[in-house]
């Protein structure tokens, strides 16, 4: 138990350890990414360049063209890791991630919209993702909303909406440019391929306001979990915690997809396989956070290191994964509900 | 059963009335929107001018865009119509789930990847050869989704969509990583992708009709065993129908509307959720009248989606699979708005 003023945090020693061991494998894969590439650097010249101490050479590989990517992976990881938990935990379903509830899809038609109807790049891709991402949040909760927001509805409306707008993504792709739809499309998939420093900023922005809103508001999770009568009862400001809460995982949601395009299945997987490997419930959001920062890393390794082709995006990889995760978890629950 | 034999004869008539109403009316608006369907596009013409070169081809301009564009593509929309509505209804029956559709439970995809190894990996370039992938694609995914969604004691329609969004993403991760590595392969995929008539090559509607009506003749067969099995499995077998051997046909009849349309047309979504849905809400529950429906509804629905998006941005258009989807998206979201989803 630790207490800092009015903030305590209650970690279990088993909780507190796995996340621990979760932080150094994101960050010793992470570490590793910055070694590997087309031209391979050895650990001693990364370390030197990372001192200041490196020469033109490899400082040029390491500031300008691997840290950017390693950093927006860790970051956009811990983005989707964080929004995932506070969805899954208010939804009280495990697929109440943003990929289901059409955010991701949402931020895509915004991005597209810029890309290839107005023509711009960089910033404006990632404003046009994030004003997607809000919008298609409140459309959605509002359809969802009849006398209160059930789960499964916010989730099938979700889908309905997704449907939608995936239509106008492939109308948009259809009618432009080979060169512009097939840039689009890698974009679409998720990649974190040439992030440079503006993304980076991006993302750590969203992290690093967005975070620690959710960190303490997030200790209502727990008793909002219990039902808002209980919750009310113990005190919690139920609507206001809620509204923040969800406000903030959408903004998680719609930085890492600014940053990196939709990545999907890294926030409906890493709060479970917190949850699983800390044996509780519910881990809570830091370990989900560096889980999903471990899972993308490891994703984008793979997907440099372990593929045919090197420039194969990391979206790729996590949906095959995060597909098999789902149908995984569809098969267990209904053997869960079998027996 | 016996409650509709003992039943008074006269609403029983009457009702017969008036589903015989229902289908002639069905009908003439399929009608109505064929003739929209030739006459309206770029360049329209008038329905007088239509109907003398429709018998009568000489060299005019209108001749040839009535005969090598329109026509051509009118029939392969009401093809793909009757296909895909009828999939859907059969669907439907085979999962009781009011919101199945071959799109949303990943069926459709599950042909795309087939077409999308055959561009990339295997050279095919045309609808004859896409047709076999699309199949075997098709098969895999219908067979899977059932088995995952479906076959436990308590599937729910939910947790169906949900086994094919799943499926469906893991076959997107495939499509999109092939697509990556291959660039040319992309490009004839886009186009093939969002769901359209235009552009597909000619002859294309022959290669596929053969398919397409063994699966329409299939379905339609079906109707009173689908009858039975809505009563539930039990019922079914004591009123001598084997559900096992209904569910292998349905599937059977599924695979192959669904993989010959998505060959031809691309993946069109929603017009196999909105077409039984539309027909039982004028029919009621006998399935018999909801694939006769289905049959005229489906292509009725897609020819007139397709009028739309040659109306809507002309003299551009859009692509037929965009309009099922604005369309059919709403009528998805209101069902599951729904309080009580019925089961079927």
């Amino acid at each position: 138990m630790i207490r800092a003023g009015g903030l305590s945090l209650r970690l279990h020693p088993r909780t507190g350890a796995i996340g621990l061991v979760l932080l150094l494998i994101a960050l010793g894969v992470a570490f590793v990414n910055l070694t590997t590439g087309d031209s391979p650097v050895p650990v001693a010249e990364v370390l030197k360049s990372l001192a200041g101490k490196g020469t033109a050479g490899t400082d040029f590989i390491v500031y300008e063209l691997r840290l950017p990517r390693v950093l927006v992976t860790l970051l956009v990881g811990v983005a989707l890791g964080a929004s995932g938990a506070v969805f899954q935990s208010l939804t009280r379903n495990p697929l109440g991630s943003p990929d289901f509830v059409g955010l991701t899809t949402g931020a895509a038609s915004g991005a597209l919209i810029v890309m290839l109807i107005t023509g711009g790049g960089g910033l404006r891709v990632g404003a046009g993702a994030i004003i997607g991402c809000v919008i298609t949040a409140v459309a959605v909760y509002l359809l969802a909303f009849r006398r209160g927001v059930q789960p499964f509805r916010l989730v099938l409306m979700g889908i309905g909406v997704s449907a939608l707008l995936e239509a106008f993504n492939s109308y948009l792709i259809y009618r432009a440019q080979l060169n512009e739809a097939i840039a689009a499309q890698v974009w679409l998939i998720g990649s974190v391929n040439g992030r440079g420093w503006t993304e980076v900023v991006i993302v750590a922005v969203t992290v690093v306001v967005l975070v620690p809103l959710i960190l303490y508001y997030g200790r209502h999770l727990k008793v909002l979990a219990l039902g808002d009568e209980m919750a009310v009862l113990q005190g919690v400001p139920v609507e206001r915690s809620r509204a923040i809460l969800a406000l903030a995982a959408v903004g998680l949601s719609a930085g890492a997809t600014a940053a990196a395009g939709p990545i999907a299945f890294v926030a409906l997987a890493a709060p479970p396989l917190a949850a699983r490997l800390s044996r509780s419930p519910d881990a809570g959001i830091l370990p989900a956070a560096v889980m999903g920062a471990a899972l993308l890393s490891a994703g984008d390794w793979a997907a440099q290191n372990v593929l045919p082709s090197d420039n194969i995006p990391v979206g790729v990889v996590t949906a095959a994964l995060g597909g098999l995760y789902l149908t995984w978890l569809l098969l267990h629950e209904r053997r869960g509900a079998r027996a | 059963m016996t409650a509709v034999l003992t039943a008074p004869a006269q609403p029983r008539d009457r009702r017969r009335q008036k589903r015989w109403i229902g289908l002639a009316v069905a009908l003439t608006v399929l009608f109505v929107v064929i003739a929209l369907s030739v006459a309206i596009g770029s360049r329209s013409i008038d329905l007088a001018t239509v109907w003398r070169v429709l018998w009568h081809a000489d060299d005019s301009p209108e001749s040839a865009i009535v005969h090598d564009l329109r026509l051509p593509r009118t029939v392969l929309g009401i093809a793909v119509g009757a296909a895909l509505g009828l999939a859907g209804t059969v669907m439907q029956a085979l999962t009781r789930n009011p919101l199945a559709e071959p799109g949303l439970l990943g069926v459709n995809l599950g042909a795309s990847t087939g077409v999308v190894i055959a561009i990339a990996f295997l050279g095919v370039g045309s609808a004859a050869g896409y047709v076999w992938f699309a199949f075997a694609g098709a098969a895999l995914v219908s067979a899977a989704v059932f088995a995952l969604g479906g076959a436990g004691r308590h599937p729910t329609p939910e947790r169906q969509i949900l086994a094919g969004i799943s499926i469906t993403s893991v076959l997107g991760a495939i499509v999109w990583a092939i697509l990556v590595l291959r660039r040319e392969a992309f490009d004839r995929y886009r186009h093939w992708d969002v769901g359209s008539f235009s552009d597909r090559e000619a002859g294309t509607v022959l290669r596929i009709l053969p398919f397409v009506a063994a699966g329409v003749v299939l379905a339609l067969l079906l109707g009173r065993r689908l009858n039975a099995l809505s009563l539930g499995d039990e019922s079914a077998t004591s009123l001598g129908a084997s559900p096992v051997r209904i569910r292998a046909l349905g599937l059977l009849a599924v695979t192959l509307l669904c993989g010959a349309a998505t060959a031809a047309a691309g993946p069109i979504w929603f017009l196999g959720l909105a077409v039984p849905y539309t027909a039982r809400m004028i029919v009621g529950s006998d399935h018999r009248w909801i694939l006769a429906y289905a049959v005229v509804l489906g292509p009725a629905l897609l020819l007139g989606a397709d009028v739309l998006g040659r109306v809507l941005v002309a003299p551009a258009e859009l692509p037929v699979g965009v309009v099922t989807a604005f369309l059919g998206a709403p009528l998805f979201i209101a069902l599951c708005r729904r309080r009580r989803l019925s089961t079927l």
